[in-house]
């Protein structure tokens, strides 16, 4: 029996769809059969990001309207051994697709597979709904900035009170000299304010541009450092216990982009 | 120019700036997730005084605000209730 986890944040821009693509592709480099679910009908970047455009023939909507099998729907990334993308439509609108319609089809696919991880659009309305309403587990993503961590706390509150327990926190896209000189909130500054638990702090890496450009999740890039945080946290979804990356101590941080350009 | 080197030693780093500012906001937004969170709040409260005085149930009063802490140096949420009483009972003296 697999596990549904939703990926969300609220806000839109901090990192849902990179964060869910990385989780997804490092689940499967860990031998893990992982089914992605891009719930952001009109408006799909899962596929983009995973490099997967061109091989959509059926989407969600066709399998919720039955239009075709779920299976003829998921595309088998070829890269990736046991990784399958369900991409959403992109002709139509959220209202396409209700929530018992979503839990039915998390219920059909946690049969076979160890892992749904769904993309969450931005925003807390019908796709919101929709996409929370199969889901065993919650990650929320932020980054550091007043407006992400505000949403952040109001979507940890709509999960509560829809019954999405124990939400777990990423901090994306930050900034050790920033974080440093007292510019960016720290870790702990938003794990205070917010009240959840951590599940991984991801720096702000260029790597990430040059992997969505390429169509190619950073996770796979053993030179990437924001491929090696989503590395952890992979494992630590697994249930292993990783210590957080080290960002803040500026003598490793600079050794180790220095040793990354080098090579 | 004068001002920013005499201010200089002084200038908060902005992510305390965020931290405060976020806290503050997130006490508005909190209590507005749940808006039953109030009401049943007062609903005790009215319980808890009509043992001891008769109020005015109508023009109760409860509010989620923010006062300045004790240090004077930063706000914390406070719960400000205006409750008319209209008679004192006699068990209560």
């Amino acid at each position: 029996m697999g596990e549904v986890l939703v990926v969300t944040s609220g806000k839109g821009g901090v990192g849902k769809t990179t964060t869910t693509a990385n989780i997804g592709t490092g689940l499967s480099l860990l031998g893990k059969k992982v089914v992605l679910i891009d719930t952001d009908i009109g408006l799909r970047n899962l596929d983009v990001v995973l490099g997967l455009e061109n091989r959509i023939v059926y989407d969600l909507v066709d399998v919720i309207e039955g239009a075709c099998r779920t299976k003829q729907a998921l595309i088998k990334d070829k890269r990736f051994d046991g990784l399958y993308l369900l991409p959403a439509a992109q002709t139509r609108d959220k209202s396409a697709v209700n929530p018992e319609q979503m839990l039915n089809l998390c219920e059909e696919l946690k049969e076979e597979y160890d892992y749904i991880l769904i993309d969450c659009p931005a925003g807390i309305e019908q796709g919101f709904k929709n996409a929370i309403a199969g889901a065993d587990k919650a990650i929320v993503v932020t980054t550091p900035e007043v407006s992400a961590v505000r949403d952040a706390d109001r979507i940890i509150g709509l999960l509560e009170a829809n019954e999405v327990r124990a939400p777990k926190l990423i901090v994306n896209r930050v900034r050790p000299d920033m974080v440093k000189r007292g510019d960016m909130m720290s870790i702990n500054d938003i794990i205070d304010i917010l009240a959840i638990d951590l599940v991984g702090v991801v720096p702000d890496d260029e790597n990430i541009i040059v992997s969505t450009n390429r169509g190619e999740p950073a996770v796979a890039d053993n030179k990437s450092l924001a491929g090696q945080a989503y590395r952890n946290i992979t494992k630590r979804i697994m249930g292993e216990d990783i210590p957080l990356l080290d960002l803040e101590s500026s003598q490793g941080f600079i050794s180790k982009v220095k040793r990354i350009f080098k090579l | 120019m004068l001002f920013d080197l005499l201010n200089f030693g002084k200038k908060k780093a902005s992510k305390d700036i965020a931290k405060e500012r976020l806290k503050l906001v997130l006490i508005h937004d909190r209590a507005n997730v749940s808006p039953q969170f109030l009401e049943m709040v007062k609903g005790e409260i009215i319980k808890v005084i009509q043992n001891y005085m008769d109020i005015d149930e109508g023009a109760l009063d409860i509010q989620l605000t923010k006062t300045e802490s004790e240090d004077g140096e930063n706000y914390v949420p406070a719960l400000v209730a205006n409750i008319p009483i209209k008679k004192v009972k006699d068990s209560g003296k």
